[in-house]
């Protein structure tokens, strides 16, 4: 079992025709994922990697069935081609795009809140389902199927981890980036509960970082009762404040969004805290077994 | 991006807030023109850098007459202005900003923010102007007020009513705050700022509100639409190693201590440099060559690492995704073996084929740490300056 995608999930992807989109297309088709369209402005009617493309979503929608949307174009571009995917009728919209400016990602979000469609993103990786679908820019092979879920504001960060997990033994029921921008799409709490229901699902991995209150309230969740175990890391313990570190949305203001505070939270909640990254791994397979 | 009191206030005016007059100077010569410009028999005259707290420290100064300008310009001006956000060595002051004098007779606060949680602007206010307003947050939470603004809607007239009767404001003070926290929205959303301060604003004895300070954060992902805000950036408020960097394409923060590091992603690049700071060592700097970190950008961050007169020693971090292990320790080889390195250098990989990866680093010839966690990676950073003591 998983969440949000597995082998029956069909993708379209925005901007399959550029030299990134093709490029990841090509590695997510080789992992098995359904990639049944792509869609971009005045290139319908070609095909690229065996894949139609289209000059719209909706049409892309209409003609293959795609139920997720997958954004990789410029972010100047990107609000606009998330709220098309919403506007289509997927169920969910997946946008790596980096640096997309914050005043577009408000009215996008409100866009896609009004039609009830989920995102993941921006400036993320991506989500995966070992085994059965891969959508975004992850390195497919680091990754096993089994019953960890991970959730993480990162990309290389998220790799890490998954990496130890394999490597433990531990394989994952579905791993969602859920990028570094201070907008994004699905959440830390709403990907919990998401968790919580999932039978596939026995423990929960919460990799944050600095900026915001995410991981405060991720702990709050917890803390009122959850069924399952849940791991924690934090990036940013040592960063200093008024610094945006890599990420928009990585930035200590004045004494809000540090480390130290998101790691007690999760240590009041009961969430098992790693702070040596390199032990991560280990930890949650001790606990597992 | 920040930019100057004086560009905030510049901009604010545009959209029609109510700012002093008043004008920039360089020289002692130059605040004395513009005072002389002035109207009024009171000036202040301000340090221009990117720091609050500038008051305390010795950056403003009221003055009574042109003397008084001309000797507060000169002691400003040229001095190393340290607040509270500035660090110990402060900041030096190349601008002085010099105004006409306002007659307070109280002083609010007022801001438009990025509320993260709840993905949207809003709008602030207090009637503890003047002060730290985290810490009024903190100590007198209910001299805060709060209103959330719905995306793609206007700032209605109502919220900015229930700020301002609530700063205790009289009806026509609250008719022209309302008029001013329209138009900082409106800059805001017209200009992608996602934080737009002004405190104090200052209640004149007449009864008039104008800004006297102001406090602009703009959205570094939406400087390309905005060009006029781009050429606000002053080059002198960024560490000149941070502005090459930006120029070679490499996300880099200049750190205080003598480990650079260098990591593809930026997460995983925070956590490095948490990590060496807690094996005892102290990072450099921040460094994300990007997740692909191909050799051409190992080869930038070598540059900018090496610029750095303080970095003893150096530690990569590299975590091998789609780029595998074996390629990425070729670009490592090949970037180390076109510059001089004169620093010890201690490399983790980690990922696929990170055998051979390893393999490669050890058979170089170059003399190379391998360590094989990250933990480890750190512990023999720490032990090789320890060792050089």
């Amino acid at each position: 079992m998983s969440i949000l995608v597995n082998k029956d999930t069909r993708v379209v992807v925005q901007g399959l025709t550029g030299k990134e989109g093709m490029f990841h297309a090509e590695q997510m088709i080789a992992y098995g994922t359904n990639v049944v369209a792509g869609v971009t402005p005045g290139k319908g009617g070609q095909s690229v990697l065996g894949v139609p493309v289209f000059n719209t979503v909706s049409e892309a929608v209409r003609e293959t069935g795609a139920n997720v949307s997958l954004v990789f174009v410029p972010a100047a571009f990107a609000a606009d081609s998330a709220c098309e995917a919403a506007d289509a009728g997927v169920d969910l919209v997946v946008v790596i795009s980096e640096h997309i400016p914050v005043m577009d990602m408000i009215r996008a979000k409100a866009f896609l809140n009004a039609r009830g469609v989920k995102m993941v993103g921006p400036n993320c990786p991506g989500i995966i389902t070992p085994g059965e679908c891969k959508i975004g820019i992850q390195p497919g092979y680091i990754h096993k199927p089994g019953t960890v879920g991970l959730v993480s504001r990162s990309g290389t960060l998220t790799y890490e981890v998954v990496h130890q997990l394999t490597s433990a033994g531990l394989g994952q029921s579905t791993c969602i980036g859920i990028g570094g921008d201070p907008i994004i799409g699905l959440n830390f709490v709403q990907l919990l509960e998401l968790f919580r229901n999932d039978p596939g699902t026995e423990a929960v991995c919460l990799i944050g970082e600095i900026g915001g209150d995410a991981e405060e309230k991720a702990a709050a969740v917890v803390a009122a009762g959850y069924p399952k175990p849940v791991f924690g890391f934090v990036a940013g313990l040592t960063a200093p404040p008024g610094k945006r570190m890599g990420h928009a949305g990585a930035i200590i203001s004045g004494s809000k969004g540090r480390a130290q505070d998101k790691l007690a939270a999760m240590e009041a909640a009961g969430i098992t805290v790693v702070r040596a990254l390199g032990e991560f791994g280990a930890t949650v397979a001790k606990t597992l077994k | 991006m920040n930019v100057h009191e004086y560009q905030a206030k510049e901009l604010m005016a545009q959209f029609g807030v109510p700012v002093p007059k008043g004008g920039l100077a360089q020289t002692t010569e130059e605040a004395v023109d513009v005072a002389r410009g002035l109207s009024g028999d009171v000036f202040v005259v301000k340090a221009q850098i990117h720091a609050g707290g500038r008051g305390k420290g010795g950056g403003v100064k009221v003055c009574r007459n042109l003397d008084e300008v001309k000797n507060a310009a000169a002691s400003i001006l040229g001095m190393h202005l340290v607040t509270h956000q500035t660090g110990p060595d402060g900041k030096l002051v190349h601008k002085v900003w010099v105004e006409e004098g306002t007659d307070i007779a109280r002083e609010l606060y007022v801001a438009v923010v990025l509320d993260r949680g709840a993905e949207r602007l809003a709008v602030m206010a207090s009637p503890s102007g003047g002060m730290d307003i985290e810490k009024v947050a903190d100590e007198t939470p209910e001299l805060i007020f709060f209103s959330r603004m719905e995306p793609g809607q206007p700032l209605w007239d109502f919220q900015c009513r229930q700020l301002l009767f609530g700063c205790g404001l009289d009806a026509g003070q609250v008719r022209q705050g309302t008029k001013m926290l329209q138009a900082l929205v409106t800059m805001a959303m017209a200009k992608d700022a996602t934080l737009v301060e002004i405190n104090p604003l200052a209640i004149t004895g007449e009864g008039n509100l104008i800004a006297l300070d102001g406090k602009i954060n703009f959205d570094d992902s939406a400087l390309r639409r905005n060009p006029d805000i781009a050429a606000l950036k002053d080059p002198t408020e960024t560490d000149p190693l941070e502005l090459t960097a930006t120029e070679l394409g490499l996300n880099y923060i200049r750190l205080d201590g003598n480990v650079g590091t260098m990591v593809n992603g930026a997460g995983l690049a925070m956590a490095t440099m948490d990590v060496v700071n807690m094996a005892g060592a102290r990072a450099a700097n921040f460094l994300d060559v990007g997740g692909g970190a191909n050799e051409e950008m190992i080869g930038k961050g070598f540059e900018i690492i090496l610029t750095d007169p303080n970095v003893q020693a150096i530690l990569i971090n590299i975590f091998g995704g789609i780029l595998r292990c074996d390629v990425l320790a070729g670009g490592v080889v090949a970037a180390a073996k076109k510059i001089d390195l004169k620093v010890p250098l201690v490399v983790r990989l980690e990922g696929t084929n990170v055998a051979e990866g390893r393999k490669i680093l050890e058979e170089s010839g170059l003399a190379f740490e391998v360590a094989a966690s990250m933990s480890e990676a750190a512990a023999k950073v720490a032990a090789v300056l320890g060792g050089q003591k």
